[in-house]
């Protein structure tokens, strides 16, 4: 992310204060244009099979959910504030133990009340979830 | 025969849903836990500061939602799979250790619908299998705080069941 983009700044700054996702370790790697990464460390609270040590699905979702909204607040159209509206996710493979979940979101179009997003998830070896949304634009 | 004592009853179902849950740490994280009238469960997402999403509303992050209804579908769906096999003794809630704990459904896709945003106090979620195939599961659930009809979330989830992936012999 370009340091001297204040909308970029700003999305980054409003992203890593929110208290779940302080929680879950999440970092905001890039956020520009419409398109956001964030990424989260593999956690032993995390886990949803404790016989493989493969985080929930939940957790990817919480990814998700998060960088779209991401993606909607660094859109050059954007609104200060955003909520999800709705969210569809297909699991494509379980997320590979240990391993750094990263997430993309493109907001690929704006109204003037609301805002569409696509969304990847991929691990060290490649895609895991992909995800598809709509969020609120304004109050 | 006698009929087998109420506390006994109890005290099997109460057991395997515990090791069906408790074994979990990312449901251990989020503080869903569960009640149980006979066969019917619903979770309840307990408030704590770590599940906000926007401190300034504050309202639930939306993903703690989804995780919510996500986990409140899987173990309504892994429960009814459990349930005949321990009402009819074939599975005992002390054999349902980590390690043999029986294979549980794979979410295949999930879909959540944000209906108003969850406020900083407990969530109650229950889930209702729609269809539970030999392959494929379609579970629907609710989400609601102070008003069961005045749901703040709901979503749908697909499941491969357990040996579902396995070509037919």
């Amino acid at each position: 992310m370009s340091e001297d983009d204040p909308r970029a700044r700003a999305a980054r700054q409003f992203i890593e204060a929110l208290p779940h996702c302080r929680a879950l370790g999440m970092r905001v790697d890039r956020a520009g244009e419409g398109v956001a990464v964030l990424s989260m460390p593999w956690a032993e609270q995390l886990v949803g099979d404790p016989r493989t040590g493969v985080i929930h699905g939940g957790a990817v979702s919480a990814l998700m959910d998060t960088c779209g909204g991401a993606a909607v607040l660094c859109h050059p159209d954007a609104p200060a504030m955003t909520a999800t509206i709705d969210l569809r996710i297909d699991y494509m493979r379980a997320a590979k133990p240990r391993s750094r979940v990263t997430a993309t979101a493109t907001c690929f179009h704006v109204t003037r009340s609301a805002a569409f997003v696509r969304a990847e998830a991929s691990d060290e070896d490649g895609l895991v979830a992909v995800a598809n949304g709509a969020f609120t634009v304004g109050p | 025969m006698p009929p087998e004592p109420v506390q006994e009853i109890k005290r099997r179902r109460d057991a395997a849903l515990a090791a069906l849950v408790e074994g979990v740490p990312y449901i251990r994280f989020l503080g869903i836990t569960f009640d149980r009238r006979g066969d019917e469960l619903t979770g309840v997402l307990n408030f704590d500061p770590k599940i906000i999403g926007n401190p300034a509303l504050p309202a639930i992050h939306g993903g703690v939602t989804a995780a919510f209804l996500e986990v409140t579908a899987i173990v309504t769906l892994s429960w009814s799979m459990l349930w005949d096999d321990l009402e009819e003794g074939r599975l005992r809630p002390e054999d349902l250790t980590p390690d043999a704990m029986p294979r549980l459904p794979k979410t295949i896709d999930f879909t959540v619908d944000y209906l108003r945003s969850g406020l900083p106090r407990d969530a109650y979620a229950r889930a209702r299998i729609n269809r539970s195939g030999r392959r494929y599961a379609s579970v629907h659930v609710e989400a609601w705080q102070d008003n069961r009809a005045r749901l703040f979330a709901q979503g749908t989830a697909h499941f491969l069941m357990p040996g579902g992936s396995e070509r037919p012999g």
